[in-house]
């Protein structure tokens, strides 16, 4: 086998015990999985009529699921990735690390696994909110296209903030530490345009508001599933995401291999 | 110590390793043949495992050169770590996966293939008496079997090298001797064995060879019967009945020790039943009634509070005929 080889092999092998994980460990994948669907109904029971009716449409709680979902959508994400960096987090701080550290194994296949198993995780979470949200009466311009598209958008912008975790969980010196730093993405969501317009928010945190990666990655994927207008929001989604994930990396890679210098505990 | 061939044992010359100011460990030198046991001795915090982490690849040494089966730990560590396996201190096994599960992942990391897979896993399985919980998660398992597996999973890919750092602590009595059969015949095999341990009993139970460390120096290094005989911690006691006598029989042993308080005389002796006899002819042709005695022969905590003792160490280099120093 080629060098090539083995790093996919590793991989794959790394792969499938993050998903008997994700299988073993069901209270964690289930809740982060639930959560989402929970605010969901919270969102469109509780909130919705009240914030339907400032969209100026007729049915304002069905008005404000098709404009929620996408922030939904995003919620789903920022819950997940707080599954990663706490798996992370529990690898660095057992004992099983170093033995994969002693072994002749691709290097950076550990983070690989946590990576595509997060997604994949990330995928099927998205699948099922999307499924409720048709449930609870979601309607959608978009063709088969669009949703590719916003799929498309959805999984880059997961792939660069599990990156993230993973660098949060690599960083964290314990568990607790690993599954709390995360929420900073949830405040970041809630001063976004993934629950109520930008508009409607006081200047400075409008400005604020418009500027940081979770709007135009909610506007574009808001665009692509409703058919309004999504201008440059694609364009800075996309820019967001590309960043993120390429400083996130750098950053997972340098404490990942930083940790081997340090004293063993 | 550092004339041993290379082969696909362990040579390591000079390492030094800091850690901030600290200084961990201080051009230490050692070598194990191939198809050996040695023992590296030592109290908590001499360095023992910051050795097995450089020498297994987890950590650098900042110098020193290091080779493991013929390999160079600097500048071929992925050809170490295909010859090495380690079992370290903290359980390095996967608890959300089950005992079978996590020695076929190590069968998969190993490359080893579907088939010639399966068979190892199934082989140690056996080996290790954990059939019967193969396919139980670990959160069953009881102390003595995740040892048990966290060494199986070490011996997978059949390293020619293993590290065991201190590969019994916590373990019943009989856990633990288990263990020591299985480490004897991993030997017995031809596997090359550094295990760092704190108990002196392991280390002679198992070791061909032992080296004491302390505070980052190789302080000892020999067989446990070569360590043993280098100590004088071998010594009768004589208890004499009034400081009289005890006076007369010091003035006659040039080479004992008395102790004024407890009317007790130690006489250096290397535990033979002539040179018993001996020193007790020679009390009786002086007339000197012994009231009763014990004979303490020399164990490896002799050794072990001998060179890695501090102020017991200074006062050894400070006598040159250092009999006296109670060393039990």
């Amino acid at each position: 086998m080629t060098t090539l080889a083995y790093t996919l092999s590793d991989s794959r092998v790394m792969l499938r015990r993050n998903l008997k994980h994700q299988l073993r460990y069901p209270s964690m994948t289930v809740m982060l999985i639930g959560i989402p669907i929970v605010l969901l109904l919270l969102f469109v029971y509780v909130f919705g009529g009240q914030l339907g009716a400032g969209l100026g449409a007729h049915e304002g709680r069905s008005a404000y699921l098709n404009y929620v979902v996408p922030g939904l959508l995003l919620l789903t994400v920022a819950s997940a990735i707080q599954g990663t960096s706490i798996m992370v987090a529990m690898d660095m701080t057992g004992g099983i690390i170093d033995r994969f550290r002693t072994m002749a194994i691709a290097r950076a296949s550990v983070l690989t696994g946590h990576v595509l198993g997060s997604l994949i995780q990330i995928l099927v979470a998205i699948a099922v909110l999307i499924a409720v949200a048709f449930g609870l009466g979601f309607r959608s311009t978009a063709g088969p296209l669009h949703w590719l598209a916003a799929i498309g958008i959805l999984a880059l912008f997961a792939f660069a903030l599990i990156w993230l975790a993973v660098a949060l969980g690599l960083a964290a010196k314990s568990v607790e530490t690993a599954s709390n730093t995360p929420m900073i993405l949830f405040l970041l969501l809630f001063l976004s345009s993934g629950f109520v317009a930008t508009a409607t928010m006081p200047t400075g945190l409008r400005q604020f508001a418009e500027y940081q990666p979770f709007t135009p990655v909610a506007d574009t994927v808001r665009g692509l599933l409703s058919g309004a207008a999504i201008g440059d929001h694609a364009i800075a989604a996309i820019a967001w995401s590309i960043g993120i994930a390429v400083v996130a990396y750098l950053w997972a890679i340098r404490l990942y291999n930083r940790r081997r210098a340090a004293e063993p505990k | 110590m550092t004339s041993v061939s290379a082969g696909s044992g362990i040579v390591a010359q000079d390492m030094c390793k800091s850690f901030d100011d600290h200084l961990v460990l201080d051009k230490v030198s050692l070598a194990v043949e191939e198809g050996t046991i040695l023992a590296l001795l030592g109290p908590n915090g001499a360095g023992k495992t910051t050795m097995v982490r450089i020498l297994s690849t987890l950590i650098p040494a900042d110098s020193g050169s290091m080779r493991i089966a013929g390999h160079d730990v600097v500048t071929d560590p992925d050809g170490v770590r295909a010859a090495i396996g380690v079992t370290g201190q903290f359980s390095a096994v996967d608890n959300l996966l089950t005992g079978a599960e996590n020695l076929q992942l190590m069968a998969d990391l190993r490359h080893l293939g579907r088939e010639a897979g399966r068979r190892r896993v199934a082989e140690l399985l056996a080996q290790f008496d954990l059939t019967d919980a193969a396919h139980k998660l670990l959160s069953t398992y009881s102390g003595g079997m995740r040892r048990r597996l966290d060494l199986a999973m070490t011996l997978v890919g059949k390293p020619r090298v293993i590290f065991l750092d201190e590969p019994t602590t916590g373990l019943d009595p009989r856990s633990r001797r288990t263990m020591w059969q299985i480490i004897r015949d991993l030997a017995m095999s031809g596997v090359t064995i550094l295990l760092t341990t704190q108990y002196l009993d392991e280390a002679d139970q198992l070791a061909d060879r032992i080296a004491v460390l302390d505070q980052g120096r190789i302080v000892a290094e020999g067989t446990p019967a070569e360590l043993k005989s280098r100590i004088p911690g071998g010594h009768v006691r004589l208890h004499f009945a009034d400081p009289h006598l005890l006076h007369l029989a010091s003035e006659l042993l040039e080479a004992a020790a008395p102790d004024e308080d407890q009317l007790v005389l130690q006489v250096p002796a290397d535990g033979t039943v002539d040179s018993l006899r001996g020193l007790l002819d020679e009390l009786h042709e002086a007339r000197i009634s012994v009231e009763r005695l014990s004979i303490h022969t020399p164990d490896l905590d002799d050794v072990f509070f001998a060179v890695t003792g501090s102020h017991v160490t200074a006062q050894l280099n400070a006598d040159p005929a250092p009999q006296g120093v109670p060393l039990s």
